[in-house]
Formats: structure tokens, C-alpha cells, sequence
């Protein structure tokens, strides 16, 4: 029951996340910004909903099975979020 | 339950929304961006269908592996448009205005006799489903959806995997003439790089990429392993794990780590054929020993399968390589 409380609750803070993150990829004025949001807010998000769902994993292997895909997430976001700005950069500089 | 329903329809909602919305933007970029999404859409919905096998090989093979081959042939359509075209890219219009309603009509009717041969079925709907599970133990595999691919319809999985071979095949016919048998072109492009990269396009940082490309490819190379051994008997198997290999292999190629052997080198084109021979190589052998071919002897069926899987997994995964690679296009060097 508090577990289910506990989802609940860290899983809408989540949404709350993914909400303002979309908000900023489309109203933030440029590519740079844009990506701040994307890879800042979704991270966050990934990671609240991961922690809303720990409670409710069966064994400890399949929490930590969760919390590995937050990992990996936050991995790519990572790596892709300065590839992009070099992109976005470059963009600009041609234009 | 209705919150199950509402989650469901909130998703096909969502799904013809975002088919809708790539099939009619302007930029082929947007609009593989979207595809992508719709994959990875689609396996909820698989998940939410409760096949899990499926969710993974849409996941893997259809949004991630077919989403980078359509971004490569994206970039590389552009980029020959740009060389060849003498101002600006031209824009495609692509098919006339009747043509389109034509196929949006056509498209919509197929659809709807789907849906209503689906909804007409009789409860329960016929199937071989029960006949198949009493047969399935003496395959040896305890995923029914393996033991179905690999132990009853093995005939299917072999010819798709020659399919495979020959896709590859049919990529490489259209390198041009001097550069058949070198290696495919895929990393970041340098200006010093002769034949078939564009003049003037900076090279791409090594920074992000190569650290992912270095740190990654490990644990992928374990999961990969991880996914074919599981697959015997929980959701896994040779396609996705083959998949992931492959996903592991065009991280590092595309980070400039390292380079596809030349394709006319004698033990590379031994790894592609490798696994549908073998797999030939044991479903005649299933002639004389268990009396039928494809048949395997019913004590051996699991490790035949096994090692069947191993030789697959690594042929599949050159050959997706390959695949989304390209056709090879460095100048063979002397």
C-alpha cells in the first residue's frame, strides 16, 4: 500500500519532468537550449520513474536490472547531447 | 480493467497520430525521426499484446537497426543530390496529388478488412496453437516461440537466413566496378579520405562517440550473449542477439575505432556464409540420422539447436553489418 503510494507519486514528479522538458524542446528559441531541456529534463524523468518503480521489482536483480536502464539512458544522453550541439553549431556557422 | 483500456486506446491514438504526422512532413529526416518513434511505440504495444519476442526483435531490428539504415541512406541520397543538382537540392514532389489519394484509399481499405476479418474470427479462433504446444517439449527449448522458429518451422528460419546472405549480396552489386571487394565506407569522414566523401565536410569529433564506442561494445557484447543463451528458454534468441552484435559492431565502426575488413578477403566472406551453412550442413545431415531433413535426433535437439544459434547469431550479425554499411566504396587499395 505505501509502496503503491510511493509509485504513485515518484512516477507523476516523473511526468512532471517529461512535461516541463517537452515544454522547453518547443518553446526554448534555439537548437542549443532545446537540448539543455531534452537531455537535462528527460534524464530526470527516466530516473524518477525508474525510482518510482524500484519498490514494486520482484528481486533486488530485477531493481538493479531498472536502475541499469537509467544508467544506460542517461549514457546516451550523454554522449548524444554533445554531438548534437556540434551539429547545431555547425548549422549555424553555415547559415 | 479500464484503465488498461484507456491506456491502449490513448496508444493507437497515439501511434496513427505519429504515422500520420511522418508520412506528411516535408524533410526525409523528420520524417525518419518519426518512423523511429513509431517503432519504438509499437513495441509497448507488443508488450502490451504480450509478446515479448516480438517487442524485441521490432525493437531492435525495425526501430534501431532499420532507423539507422534509413538515416544513412538519407545522408547519402542527400549528399549525391547536393554534388549533382547545380544550385540548391531539388525537391523531390514525389507522387502526384491523385496517385496519393489513390494509396491513401487503397492503404485504408487493406487496414479495414484487416481489422474486420480479425474482429470476425469465431471464439476461439482456429489455430494450430494446442497441437503445436502438446509437440513443442520434444524440441528441448522451453521458450515455445524459439522452439517454434528453430524446432518446427526451421525450414522458414533457414531460407530467411540464405535471404539475409542474399541481401547482402545484392548491397554489394552496387558498388561500382573498381571498388568491388574493398571495404565499406562508414565512420566519420576525414578530407583526406579518397573516393566517395564529399570534399569540405569537416571531420567529426572524436570526443562523445568514442567514449561511448569504447565503453559500451563490452557490456552489449555480454547482453548479446546473455540474449542468445536466454532465448532457449525466456524471450531472447539468435535475431536479437545477432542484432545487438551487430548494433555493437556499427558503434565502433561509426566512431572511427575501427574498419570492416575488405570484402573480398577470403575469411570475412567465410563468416557471413558460415551460418546457413552450417545450419544446411545440419538439416542434411538430418537425413540419415533422424530420417528426414531439417529433422533433428530427438536427444540431441537442444545443443544441435544451440550450436545452430551460435553459427547464425555471428553470420546474421556480419551480414546486418553489412547491410547497413553499404556497398563498398573505398578505392581497393594496392
Amino acid at each position: 500500500m505505501l509502496l503503491d503510494f510511493w509509485t504513485v507519486a515518484v512516477a507523476a514528479l516523473g511526468v512532471l519532468f517529461f512535461v516541463a522538458g517537452t515544454a522547453g524542446v518547443l518553446r526554448f528559441p534555439d537548437p542549443l537550449s532545446r537540448l539543455h531541456a531534452v537531455t537535462k529534463a528527460d534524464t530526470l524523468g527516466v530516473g524518477l520513474i525508474a525510482l518510482a518503480i524500484v519498490p514494486q521489482a520482484a528481486t533486488p536483480l530485477d531493481a538493479a536490472k531498472i536502475l541499469l536502464i537509467w544508467l544506460a539512458t542517461m549514457l546516451s544522453a550523454a554522449t548524444v547531447g554533445p554531438l548534437l550541439a556540434r551539429v547545431a553549431i555547425r548549422n549555424g556557422d553555415e547559415r | 480493467m479500464i484503465a488498461g483500456a484507456v491506456f491502449d486506446i490513448a496508444l493507437v491514438a497515439l501511434l496513427v497520430a505519429l504515422a500520420a504526422w511522418s508520412v506528411s512532413t516535408r524533410s526525409g529526416f523528420t520524417a525518419i525521426v518519426g518512423f523511429i518513434g513509431y517503432g519504438v511505440l509499437l513495441v509497448v504495444a507488443w508488450m502490451r499484446l504480450r509478446a515479448p519476442d516480438v517487442a524485441l526483435t521490432e525493437g531492435t531490428i525495425a526501430a534501431g537497426l532499420g532507423g539507422v539504415l534509413l538515416l544513412t541512406a538519407q545522408a547519402r541520397v542527400g549528399e549525391s543530390a547536393a554534388r549533382t543538382s547545380a544550385g540548391a537540392p531539388r525537391q523531390d514532389g514525389g507522387p502526384s496529388t491523385i496517385a496519393r489519394i489513390g494509396i491513401a484509399i487503397l492503404c485504408a481499405f487493406v487496414g479495414a478488412s484487416l481489422i474486420a476479418v480479425v474482429l470476425s474470427l469465431p471464439e476461439p479462433a482456429p489455430s494450430l496453437a494446442p497441437l503445436t504446444a502438446e509437440a513443442l517439449p520434444r524440441v528441448g527449448l522451453g521458450n515455445p516461440v524459439n522452439a517454434v522458429l528453430l524446432g518446427a518451422r526451421a525450414l522458414d528460419t533457414l531460407l530467411e537466413k540464405v535471404v539475409v546472405f542474399l541481401a547482402v549480396i545484392g548491397v554489394w552489386s552496387l558498388s561500382r566496378d573498381h571498388a568491388w571487394g574493398s571495404s565499406p565506407s562508414i565512420g566519420p569522414r576525414t578530407t583526406s579520405r579518397v573516393g566517395g566523401a564529399a570534399g569540405g565536410i569537416a571531420p567529426a569529433p572524436a570526443g562523445p562517440i568514442a567514449m561511448l564506442a569504447r565503453i559500451v561494445p563490452p557490456f552489449g557484447i555480454v547482453v548479446a550473449g546473455y540474449l542468445l543463451w536466454n532465448g532457449a528458454n525466456e524471450p531472447g534468441g539468435a535475431f536479437a542477439s545477432a542484432a545487438m552484435l551487430a548494433a555493437m559492431a556499427l558503434l565502433v565502426l561509426m566512431a572511427g575505432l575501427g574498419r570492416i575488413p575488405r570484402c573480398s578477403q577470403g575469411s570475412w566472406r567465410a563468416t557471413i556464409v558460415a551460418g546457413p551453412l552450417l545450419f544446411m550442413a545440419v538439416a542434411l545431415l538430418g537425413l540419415p540420422l533422424a530420417g528426414a531433413f531439417l529433422a533433428f535426433p530427438e536427444a540431441w535437439s537442444k545443443p544441435i539447436i544451440v550450436v545452430i544459434e551460435i553459427a547464425l547469431v555471428i553470420s546474421v550479425a556480419s551480414a546486418l553489418v553489412l547491410l547497413i554499411a553499404g556497398p563498398p566504396t573505398t578505392e581497393p587499395s594496392p
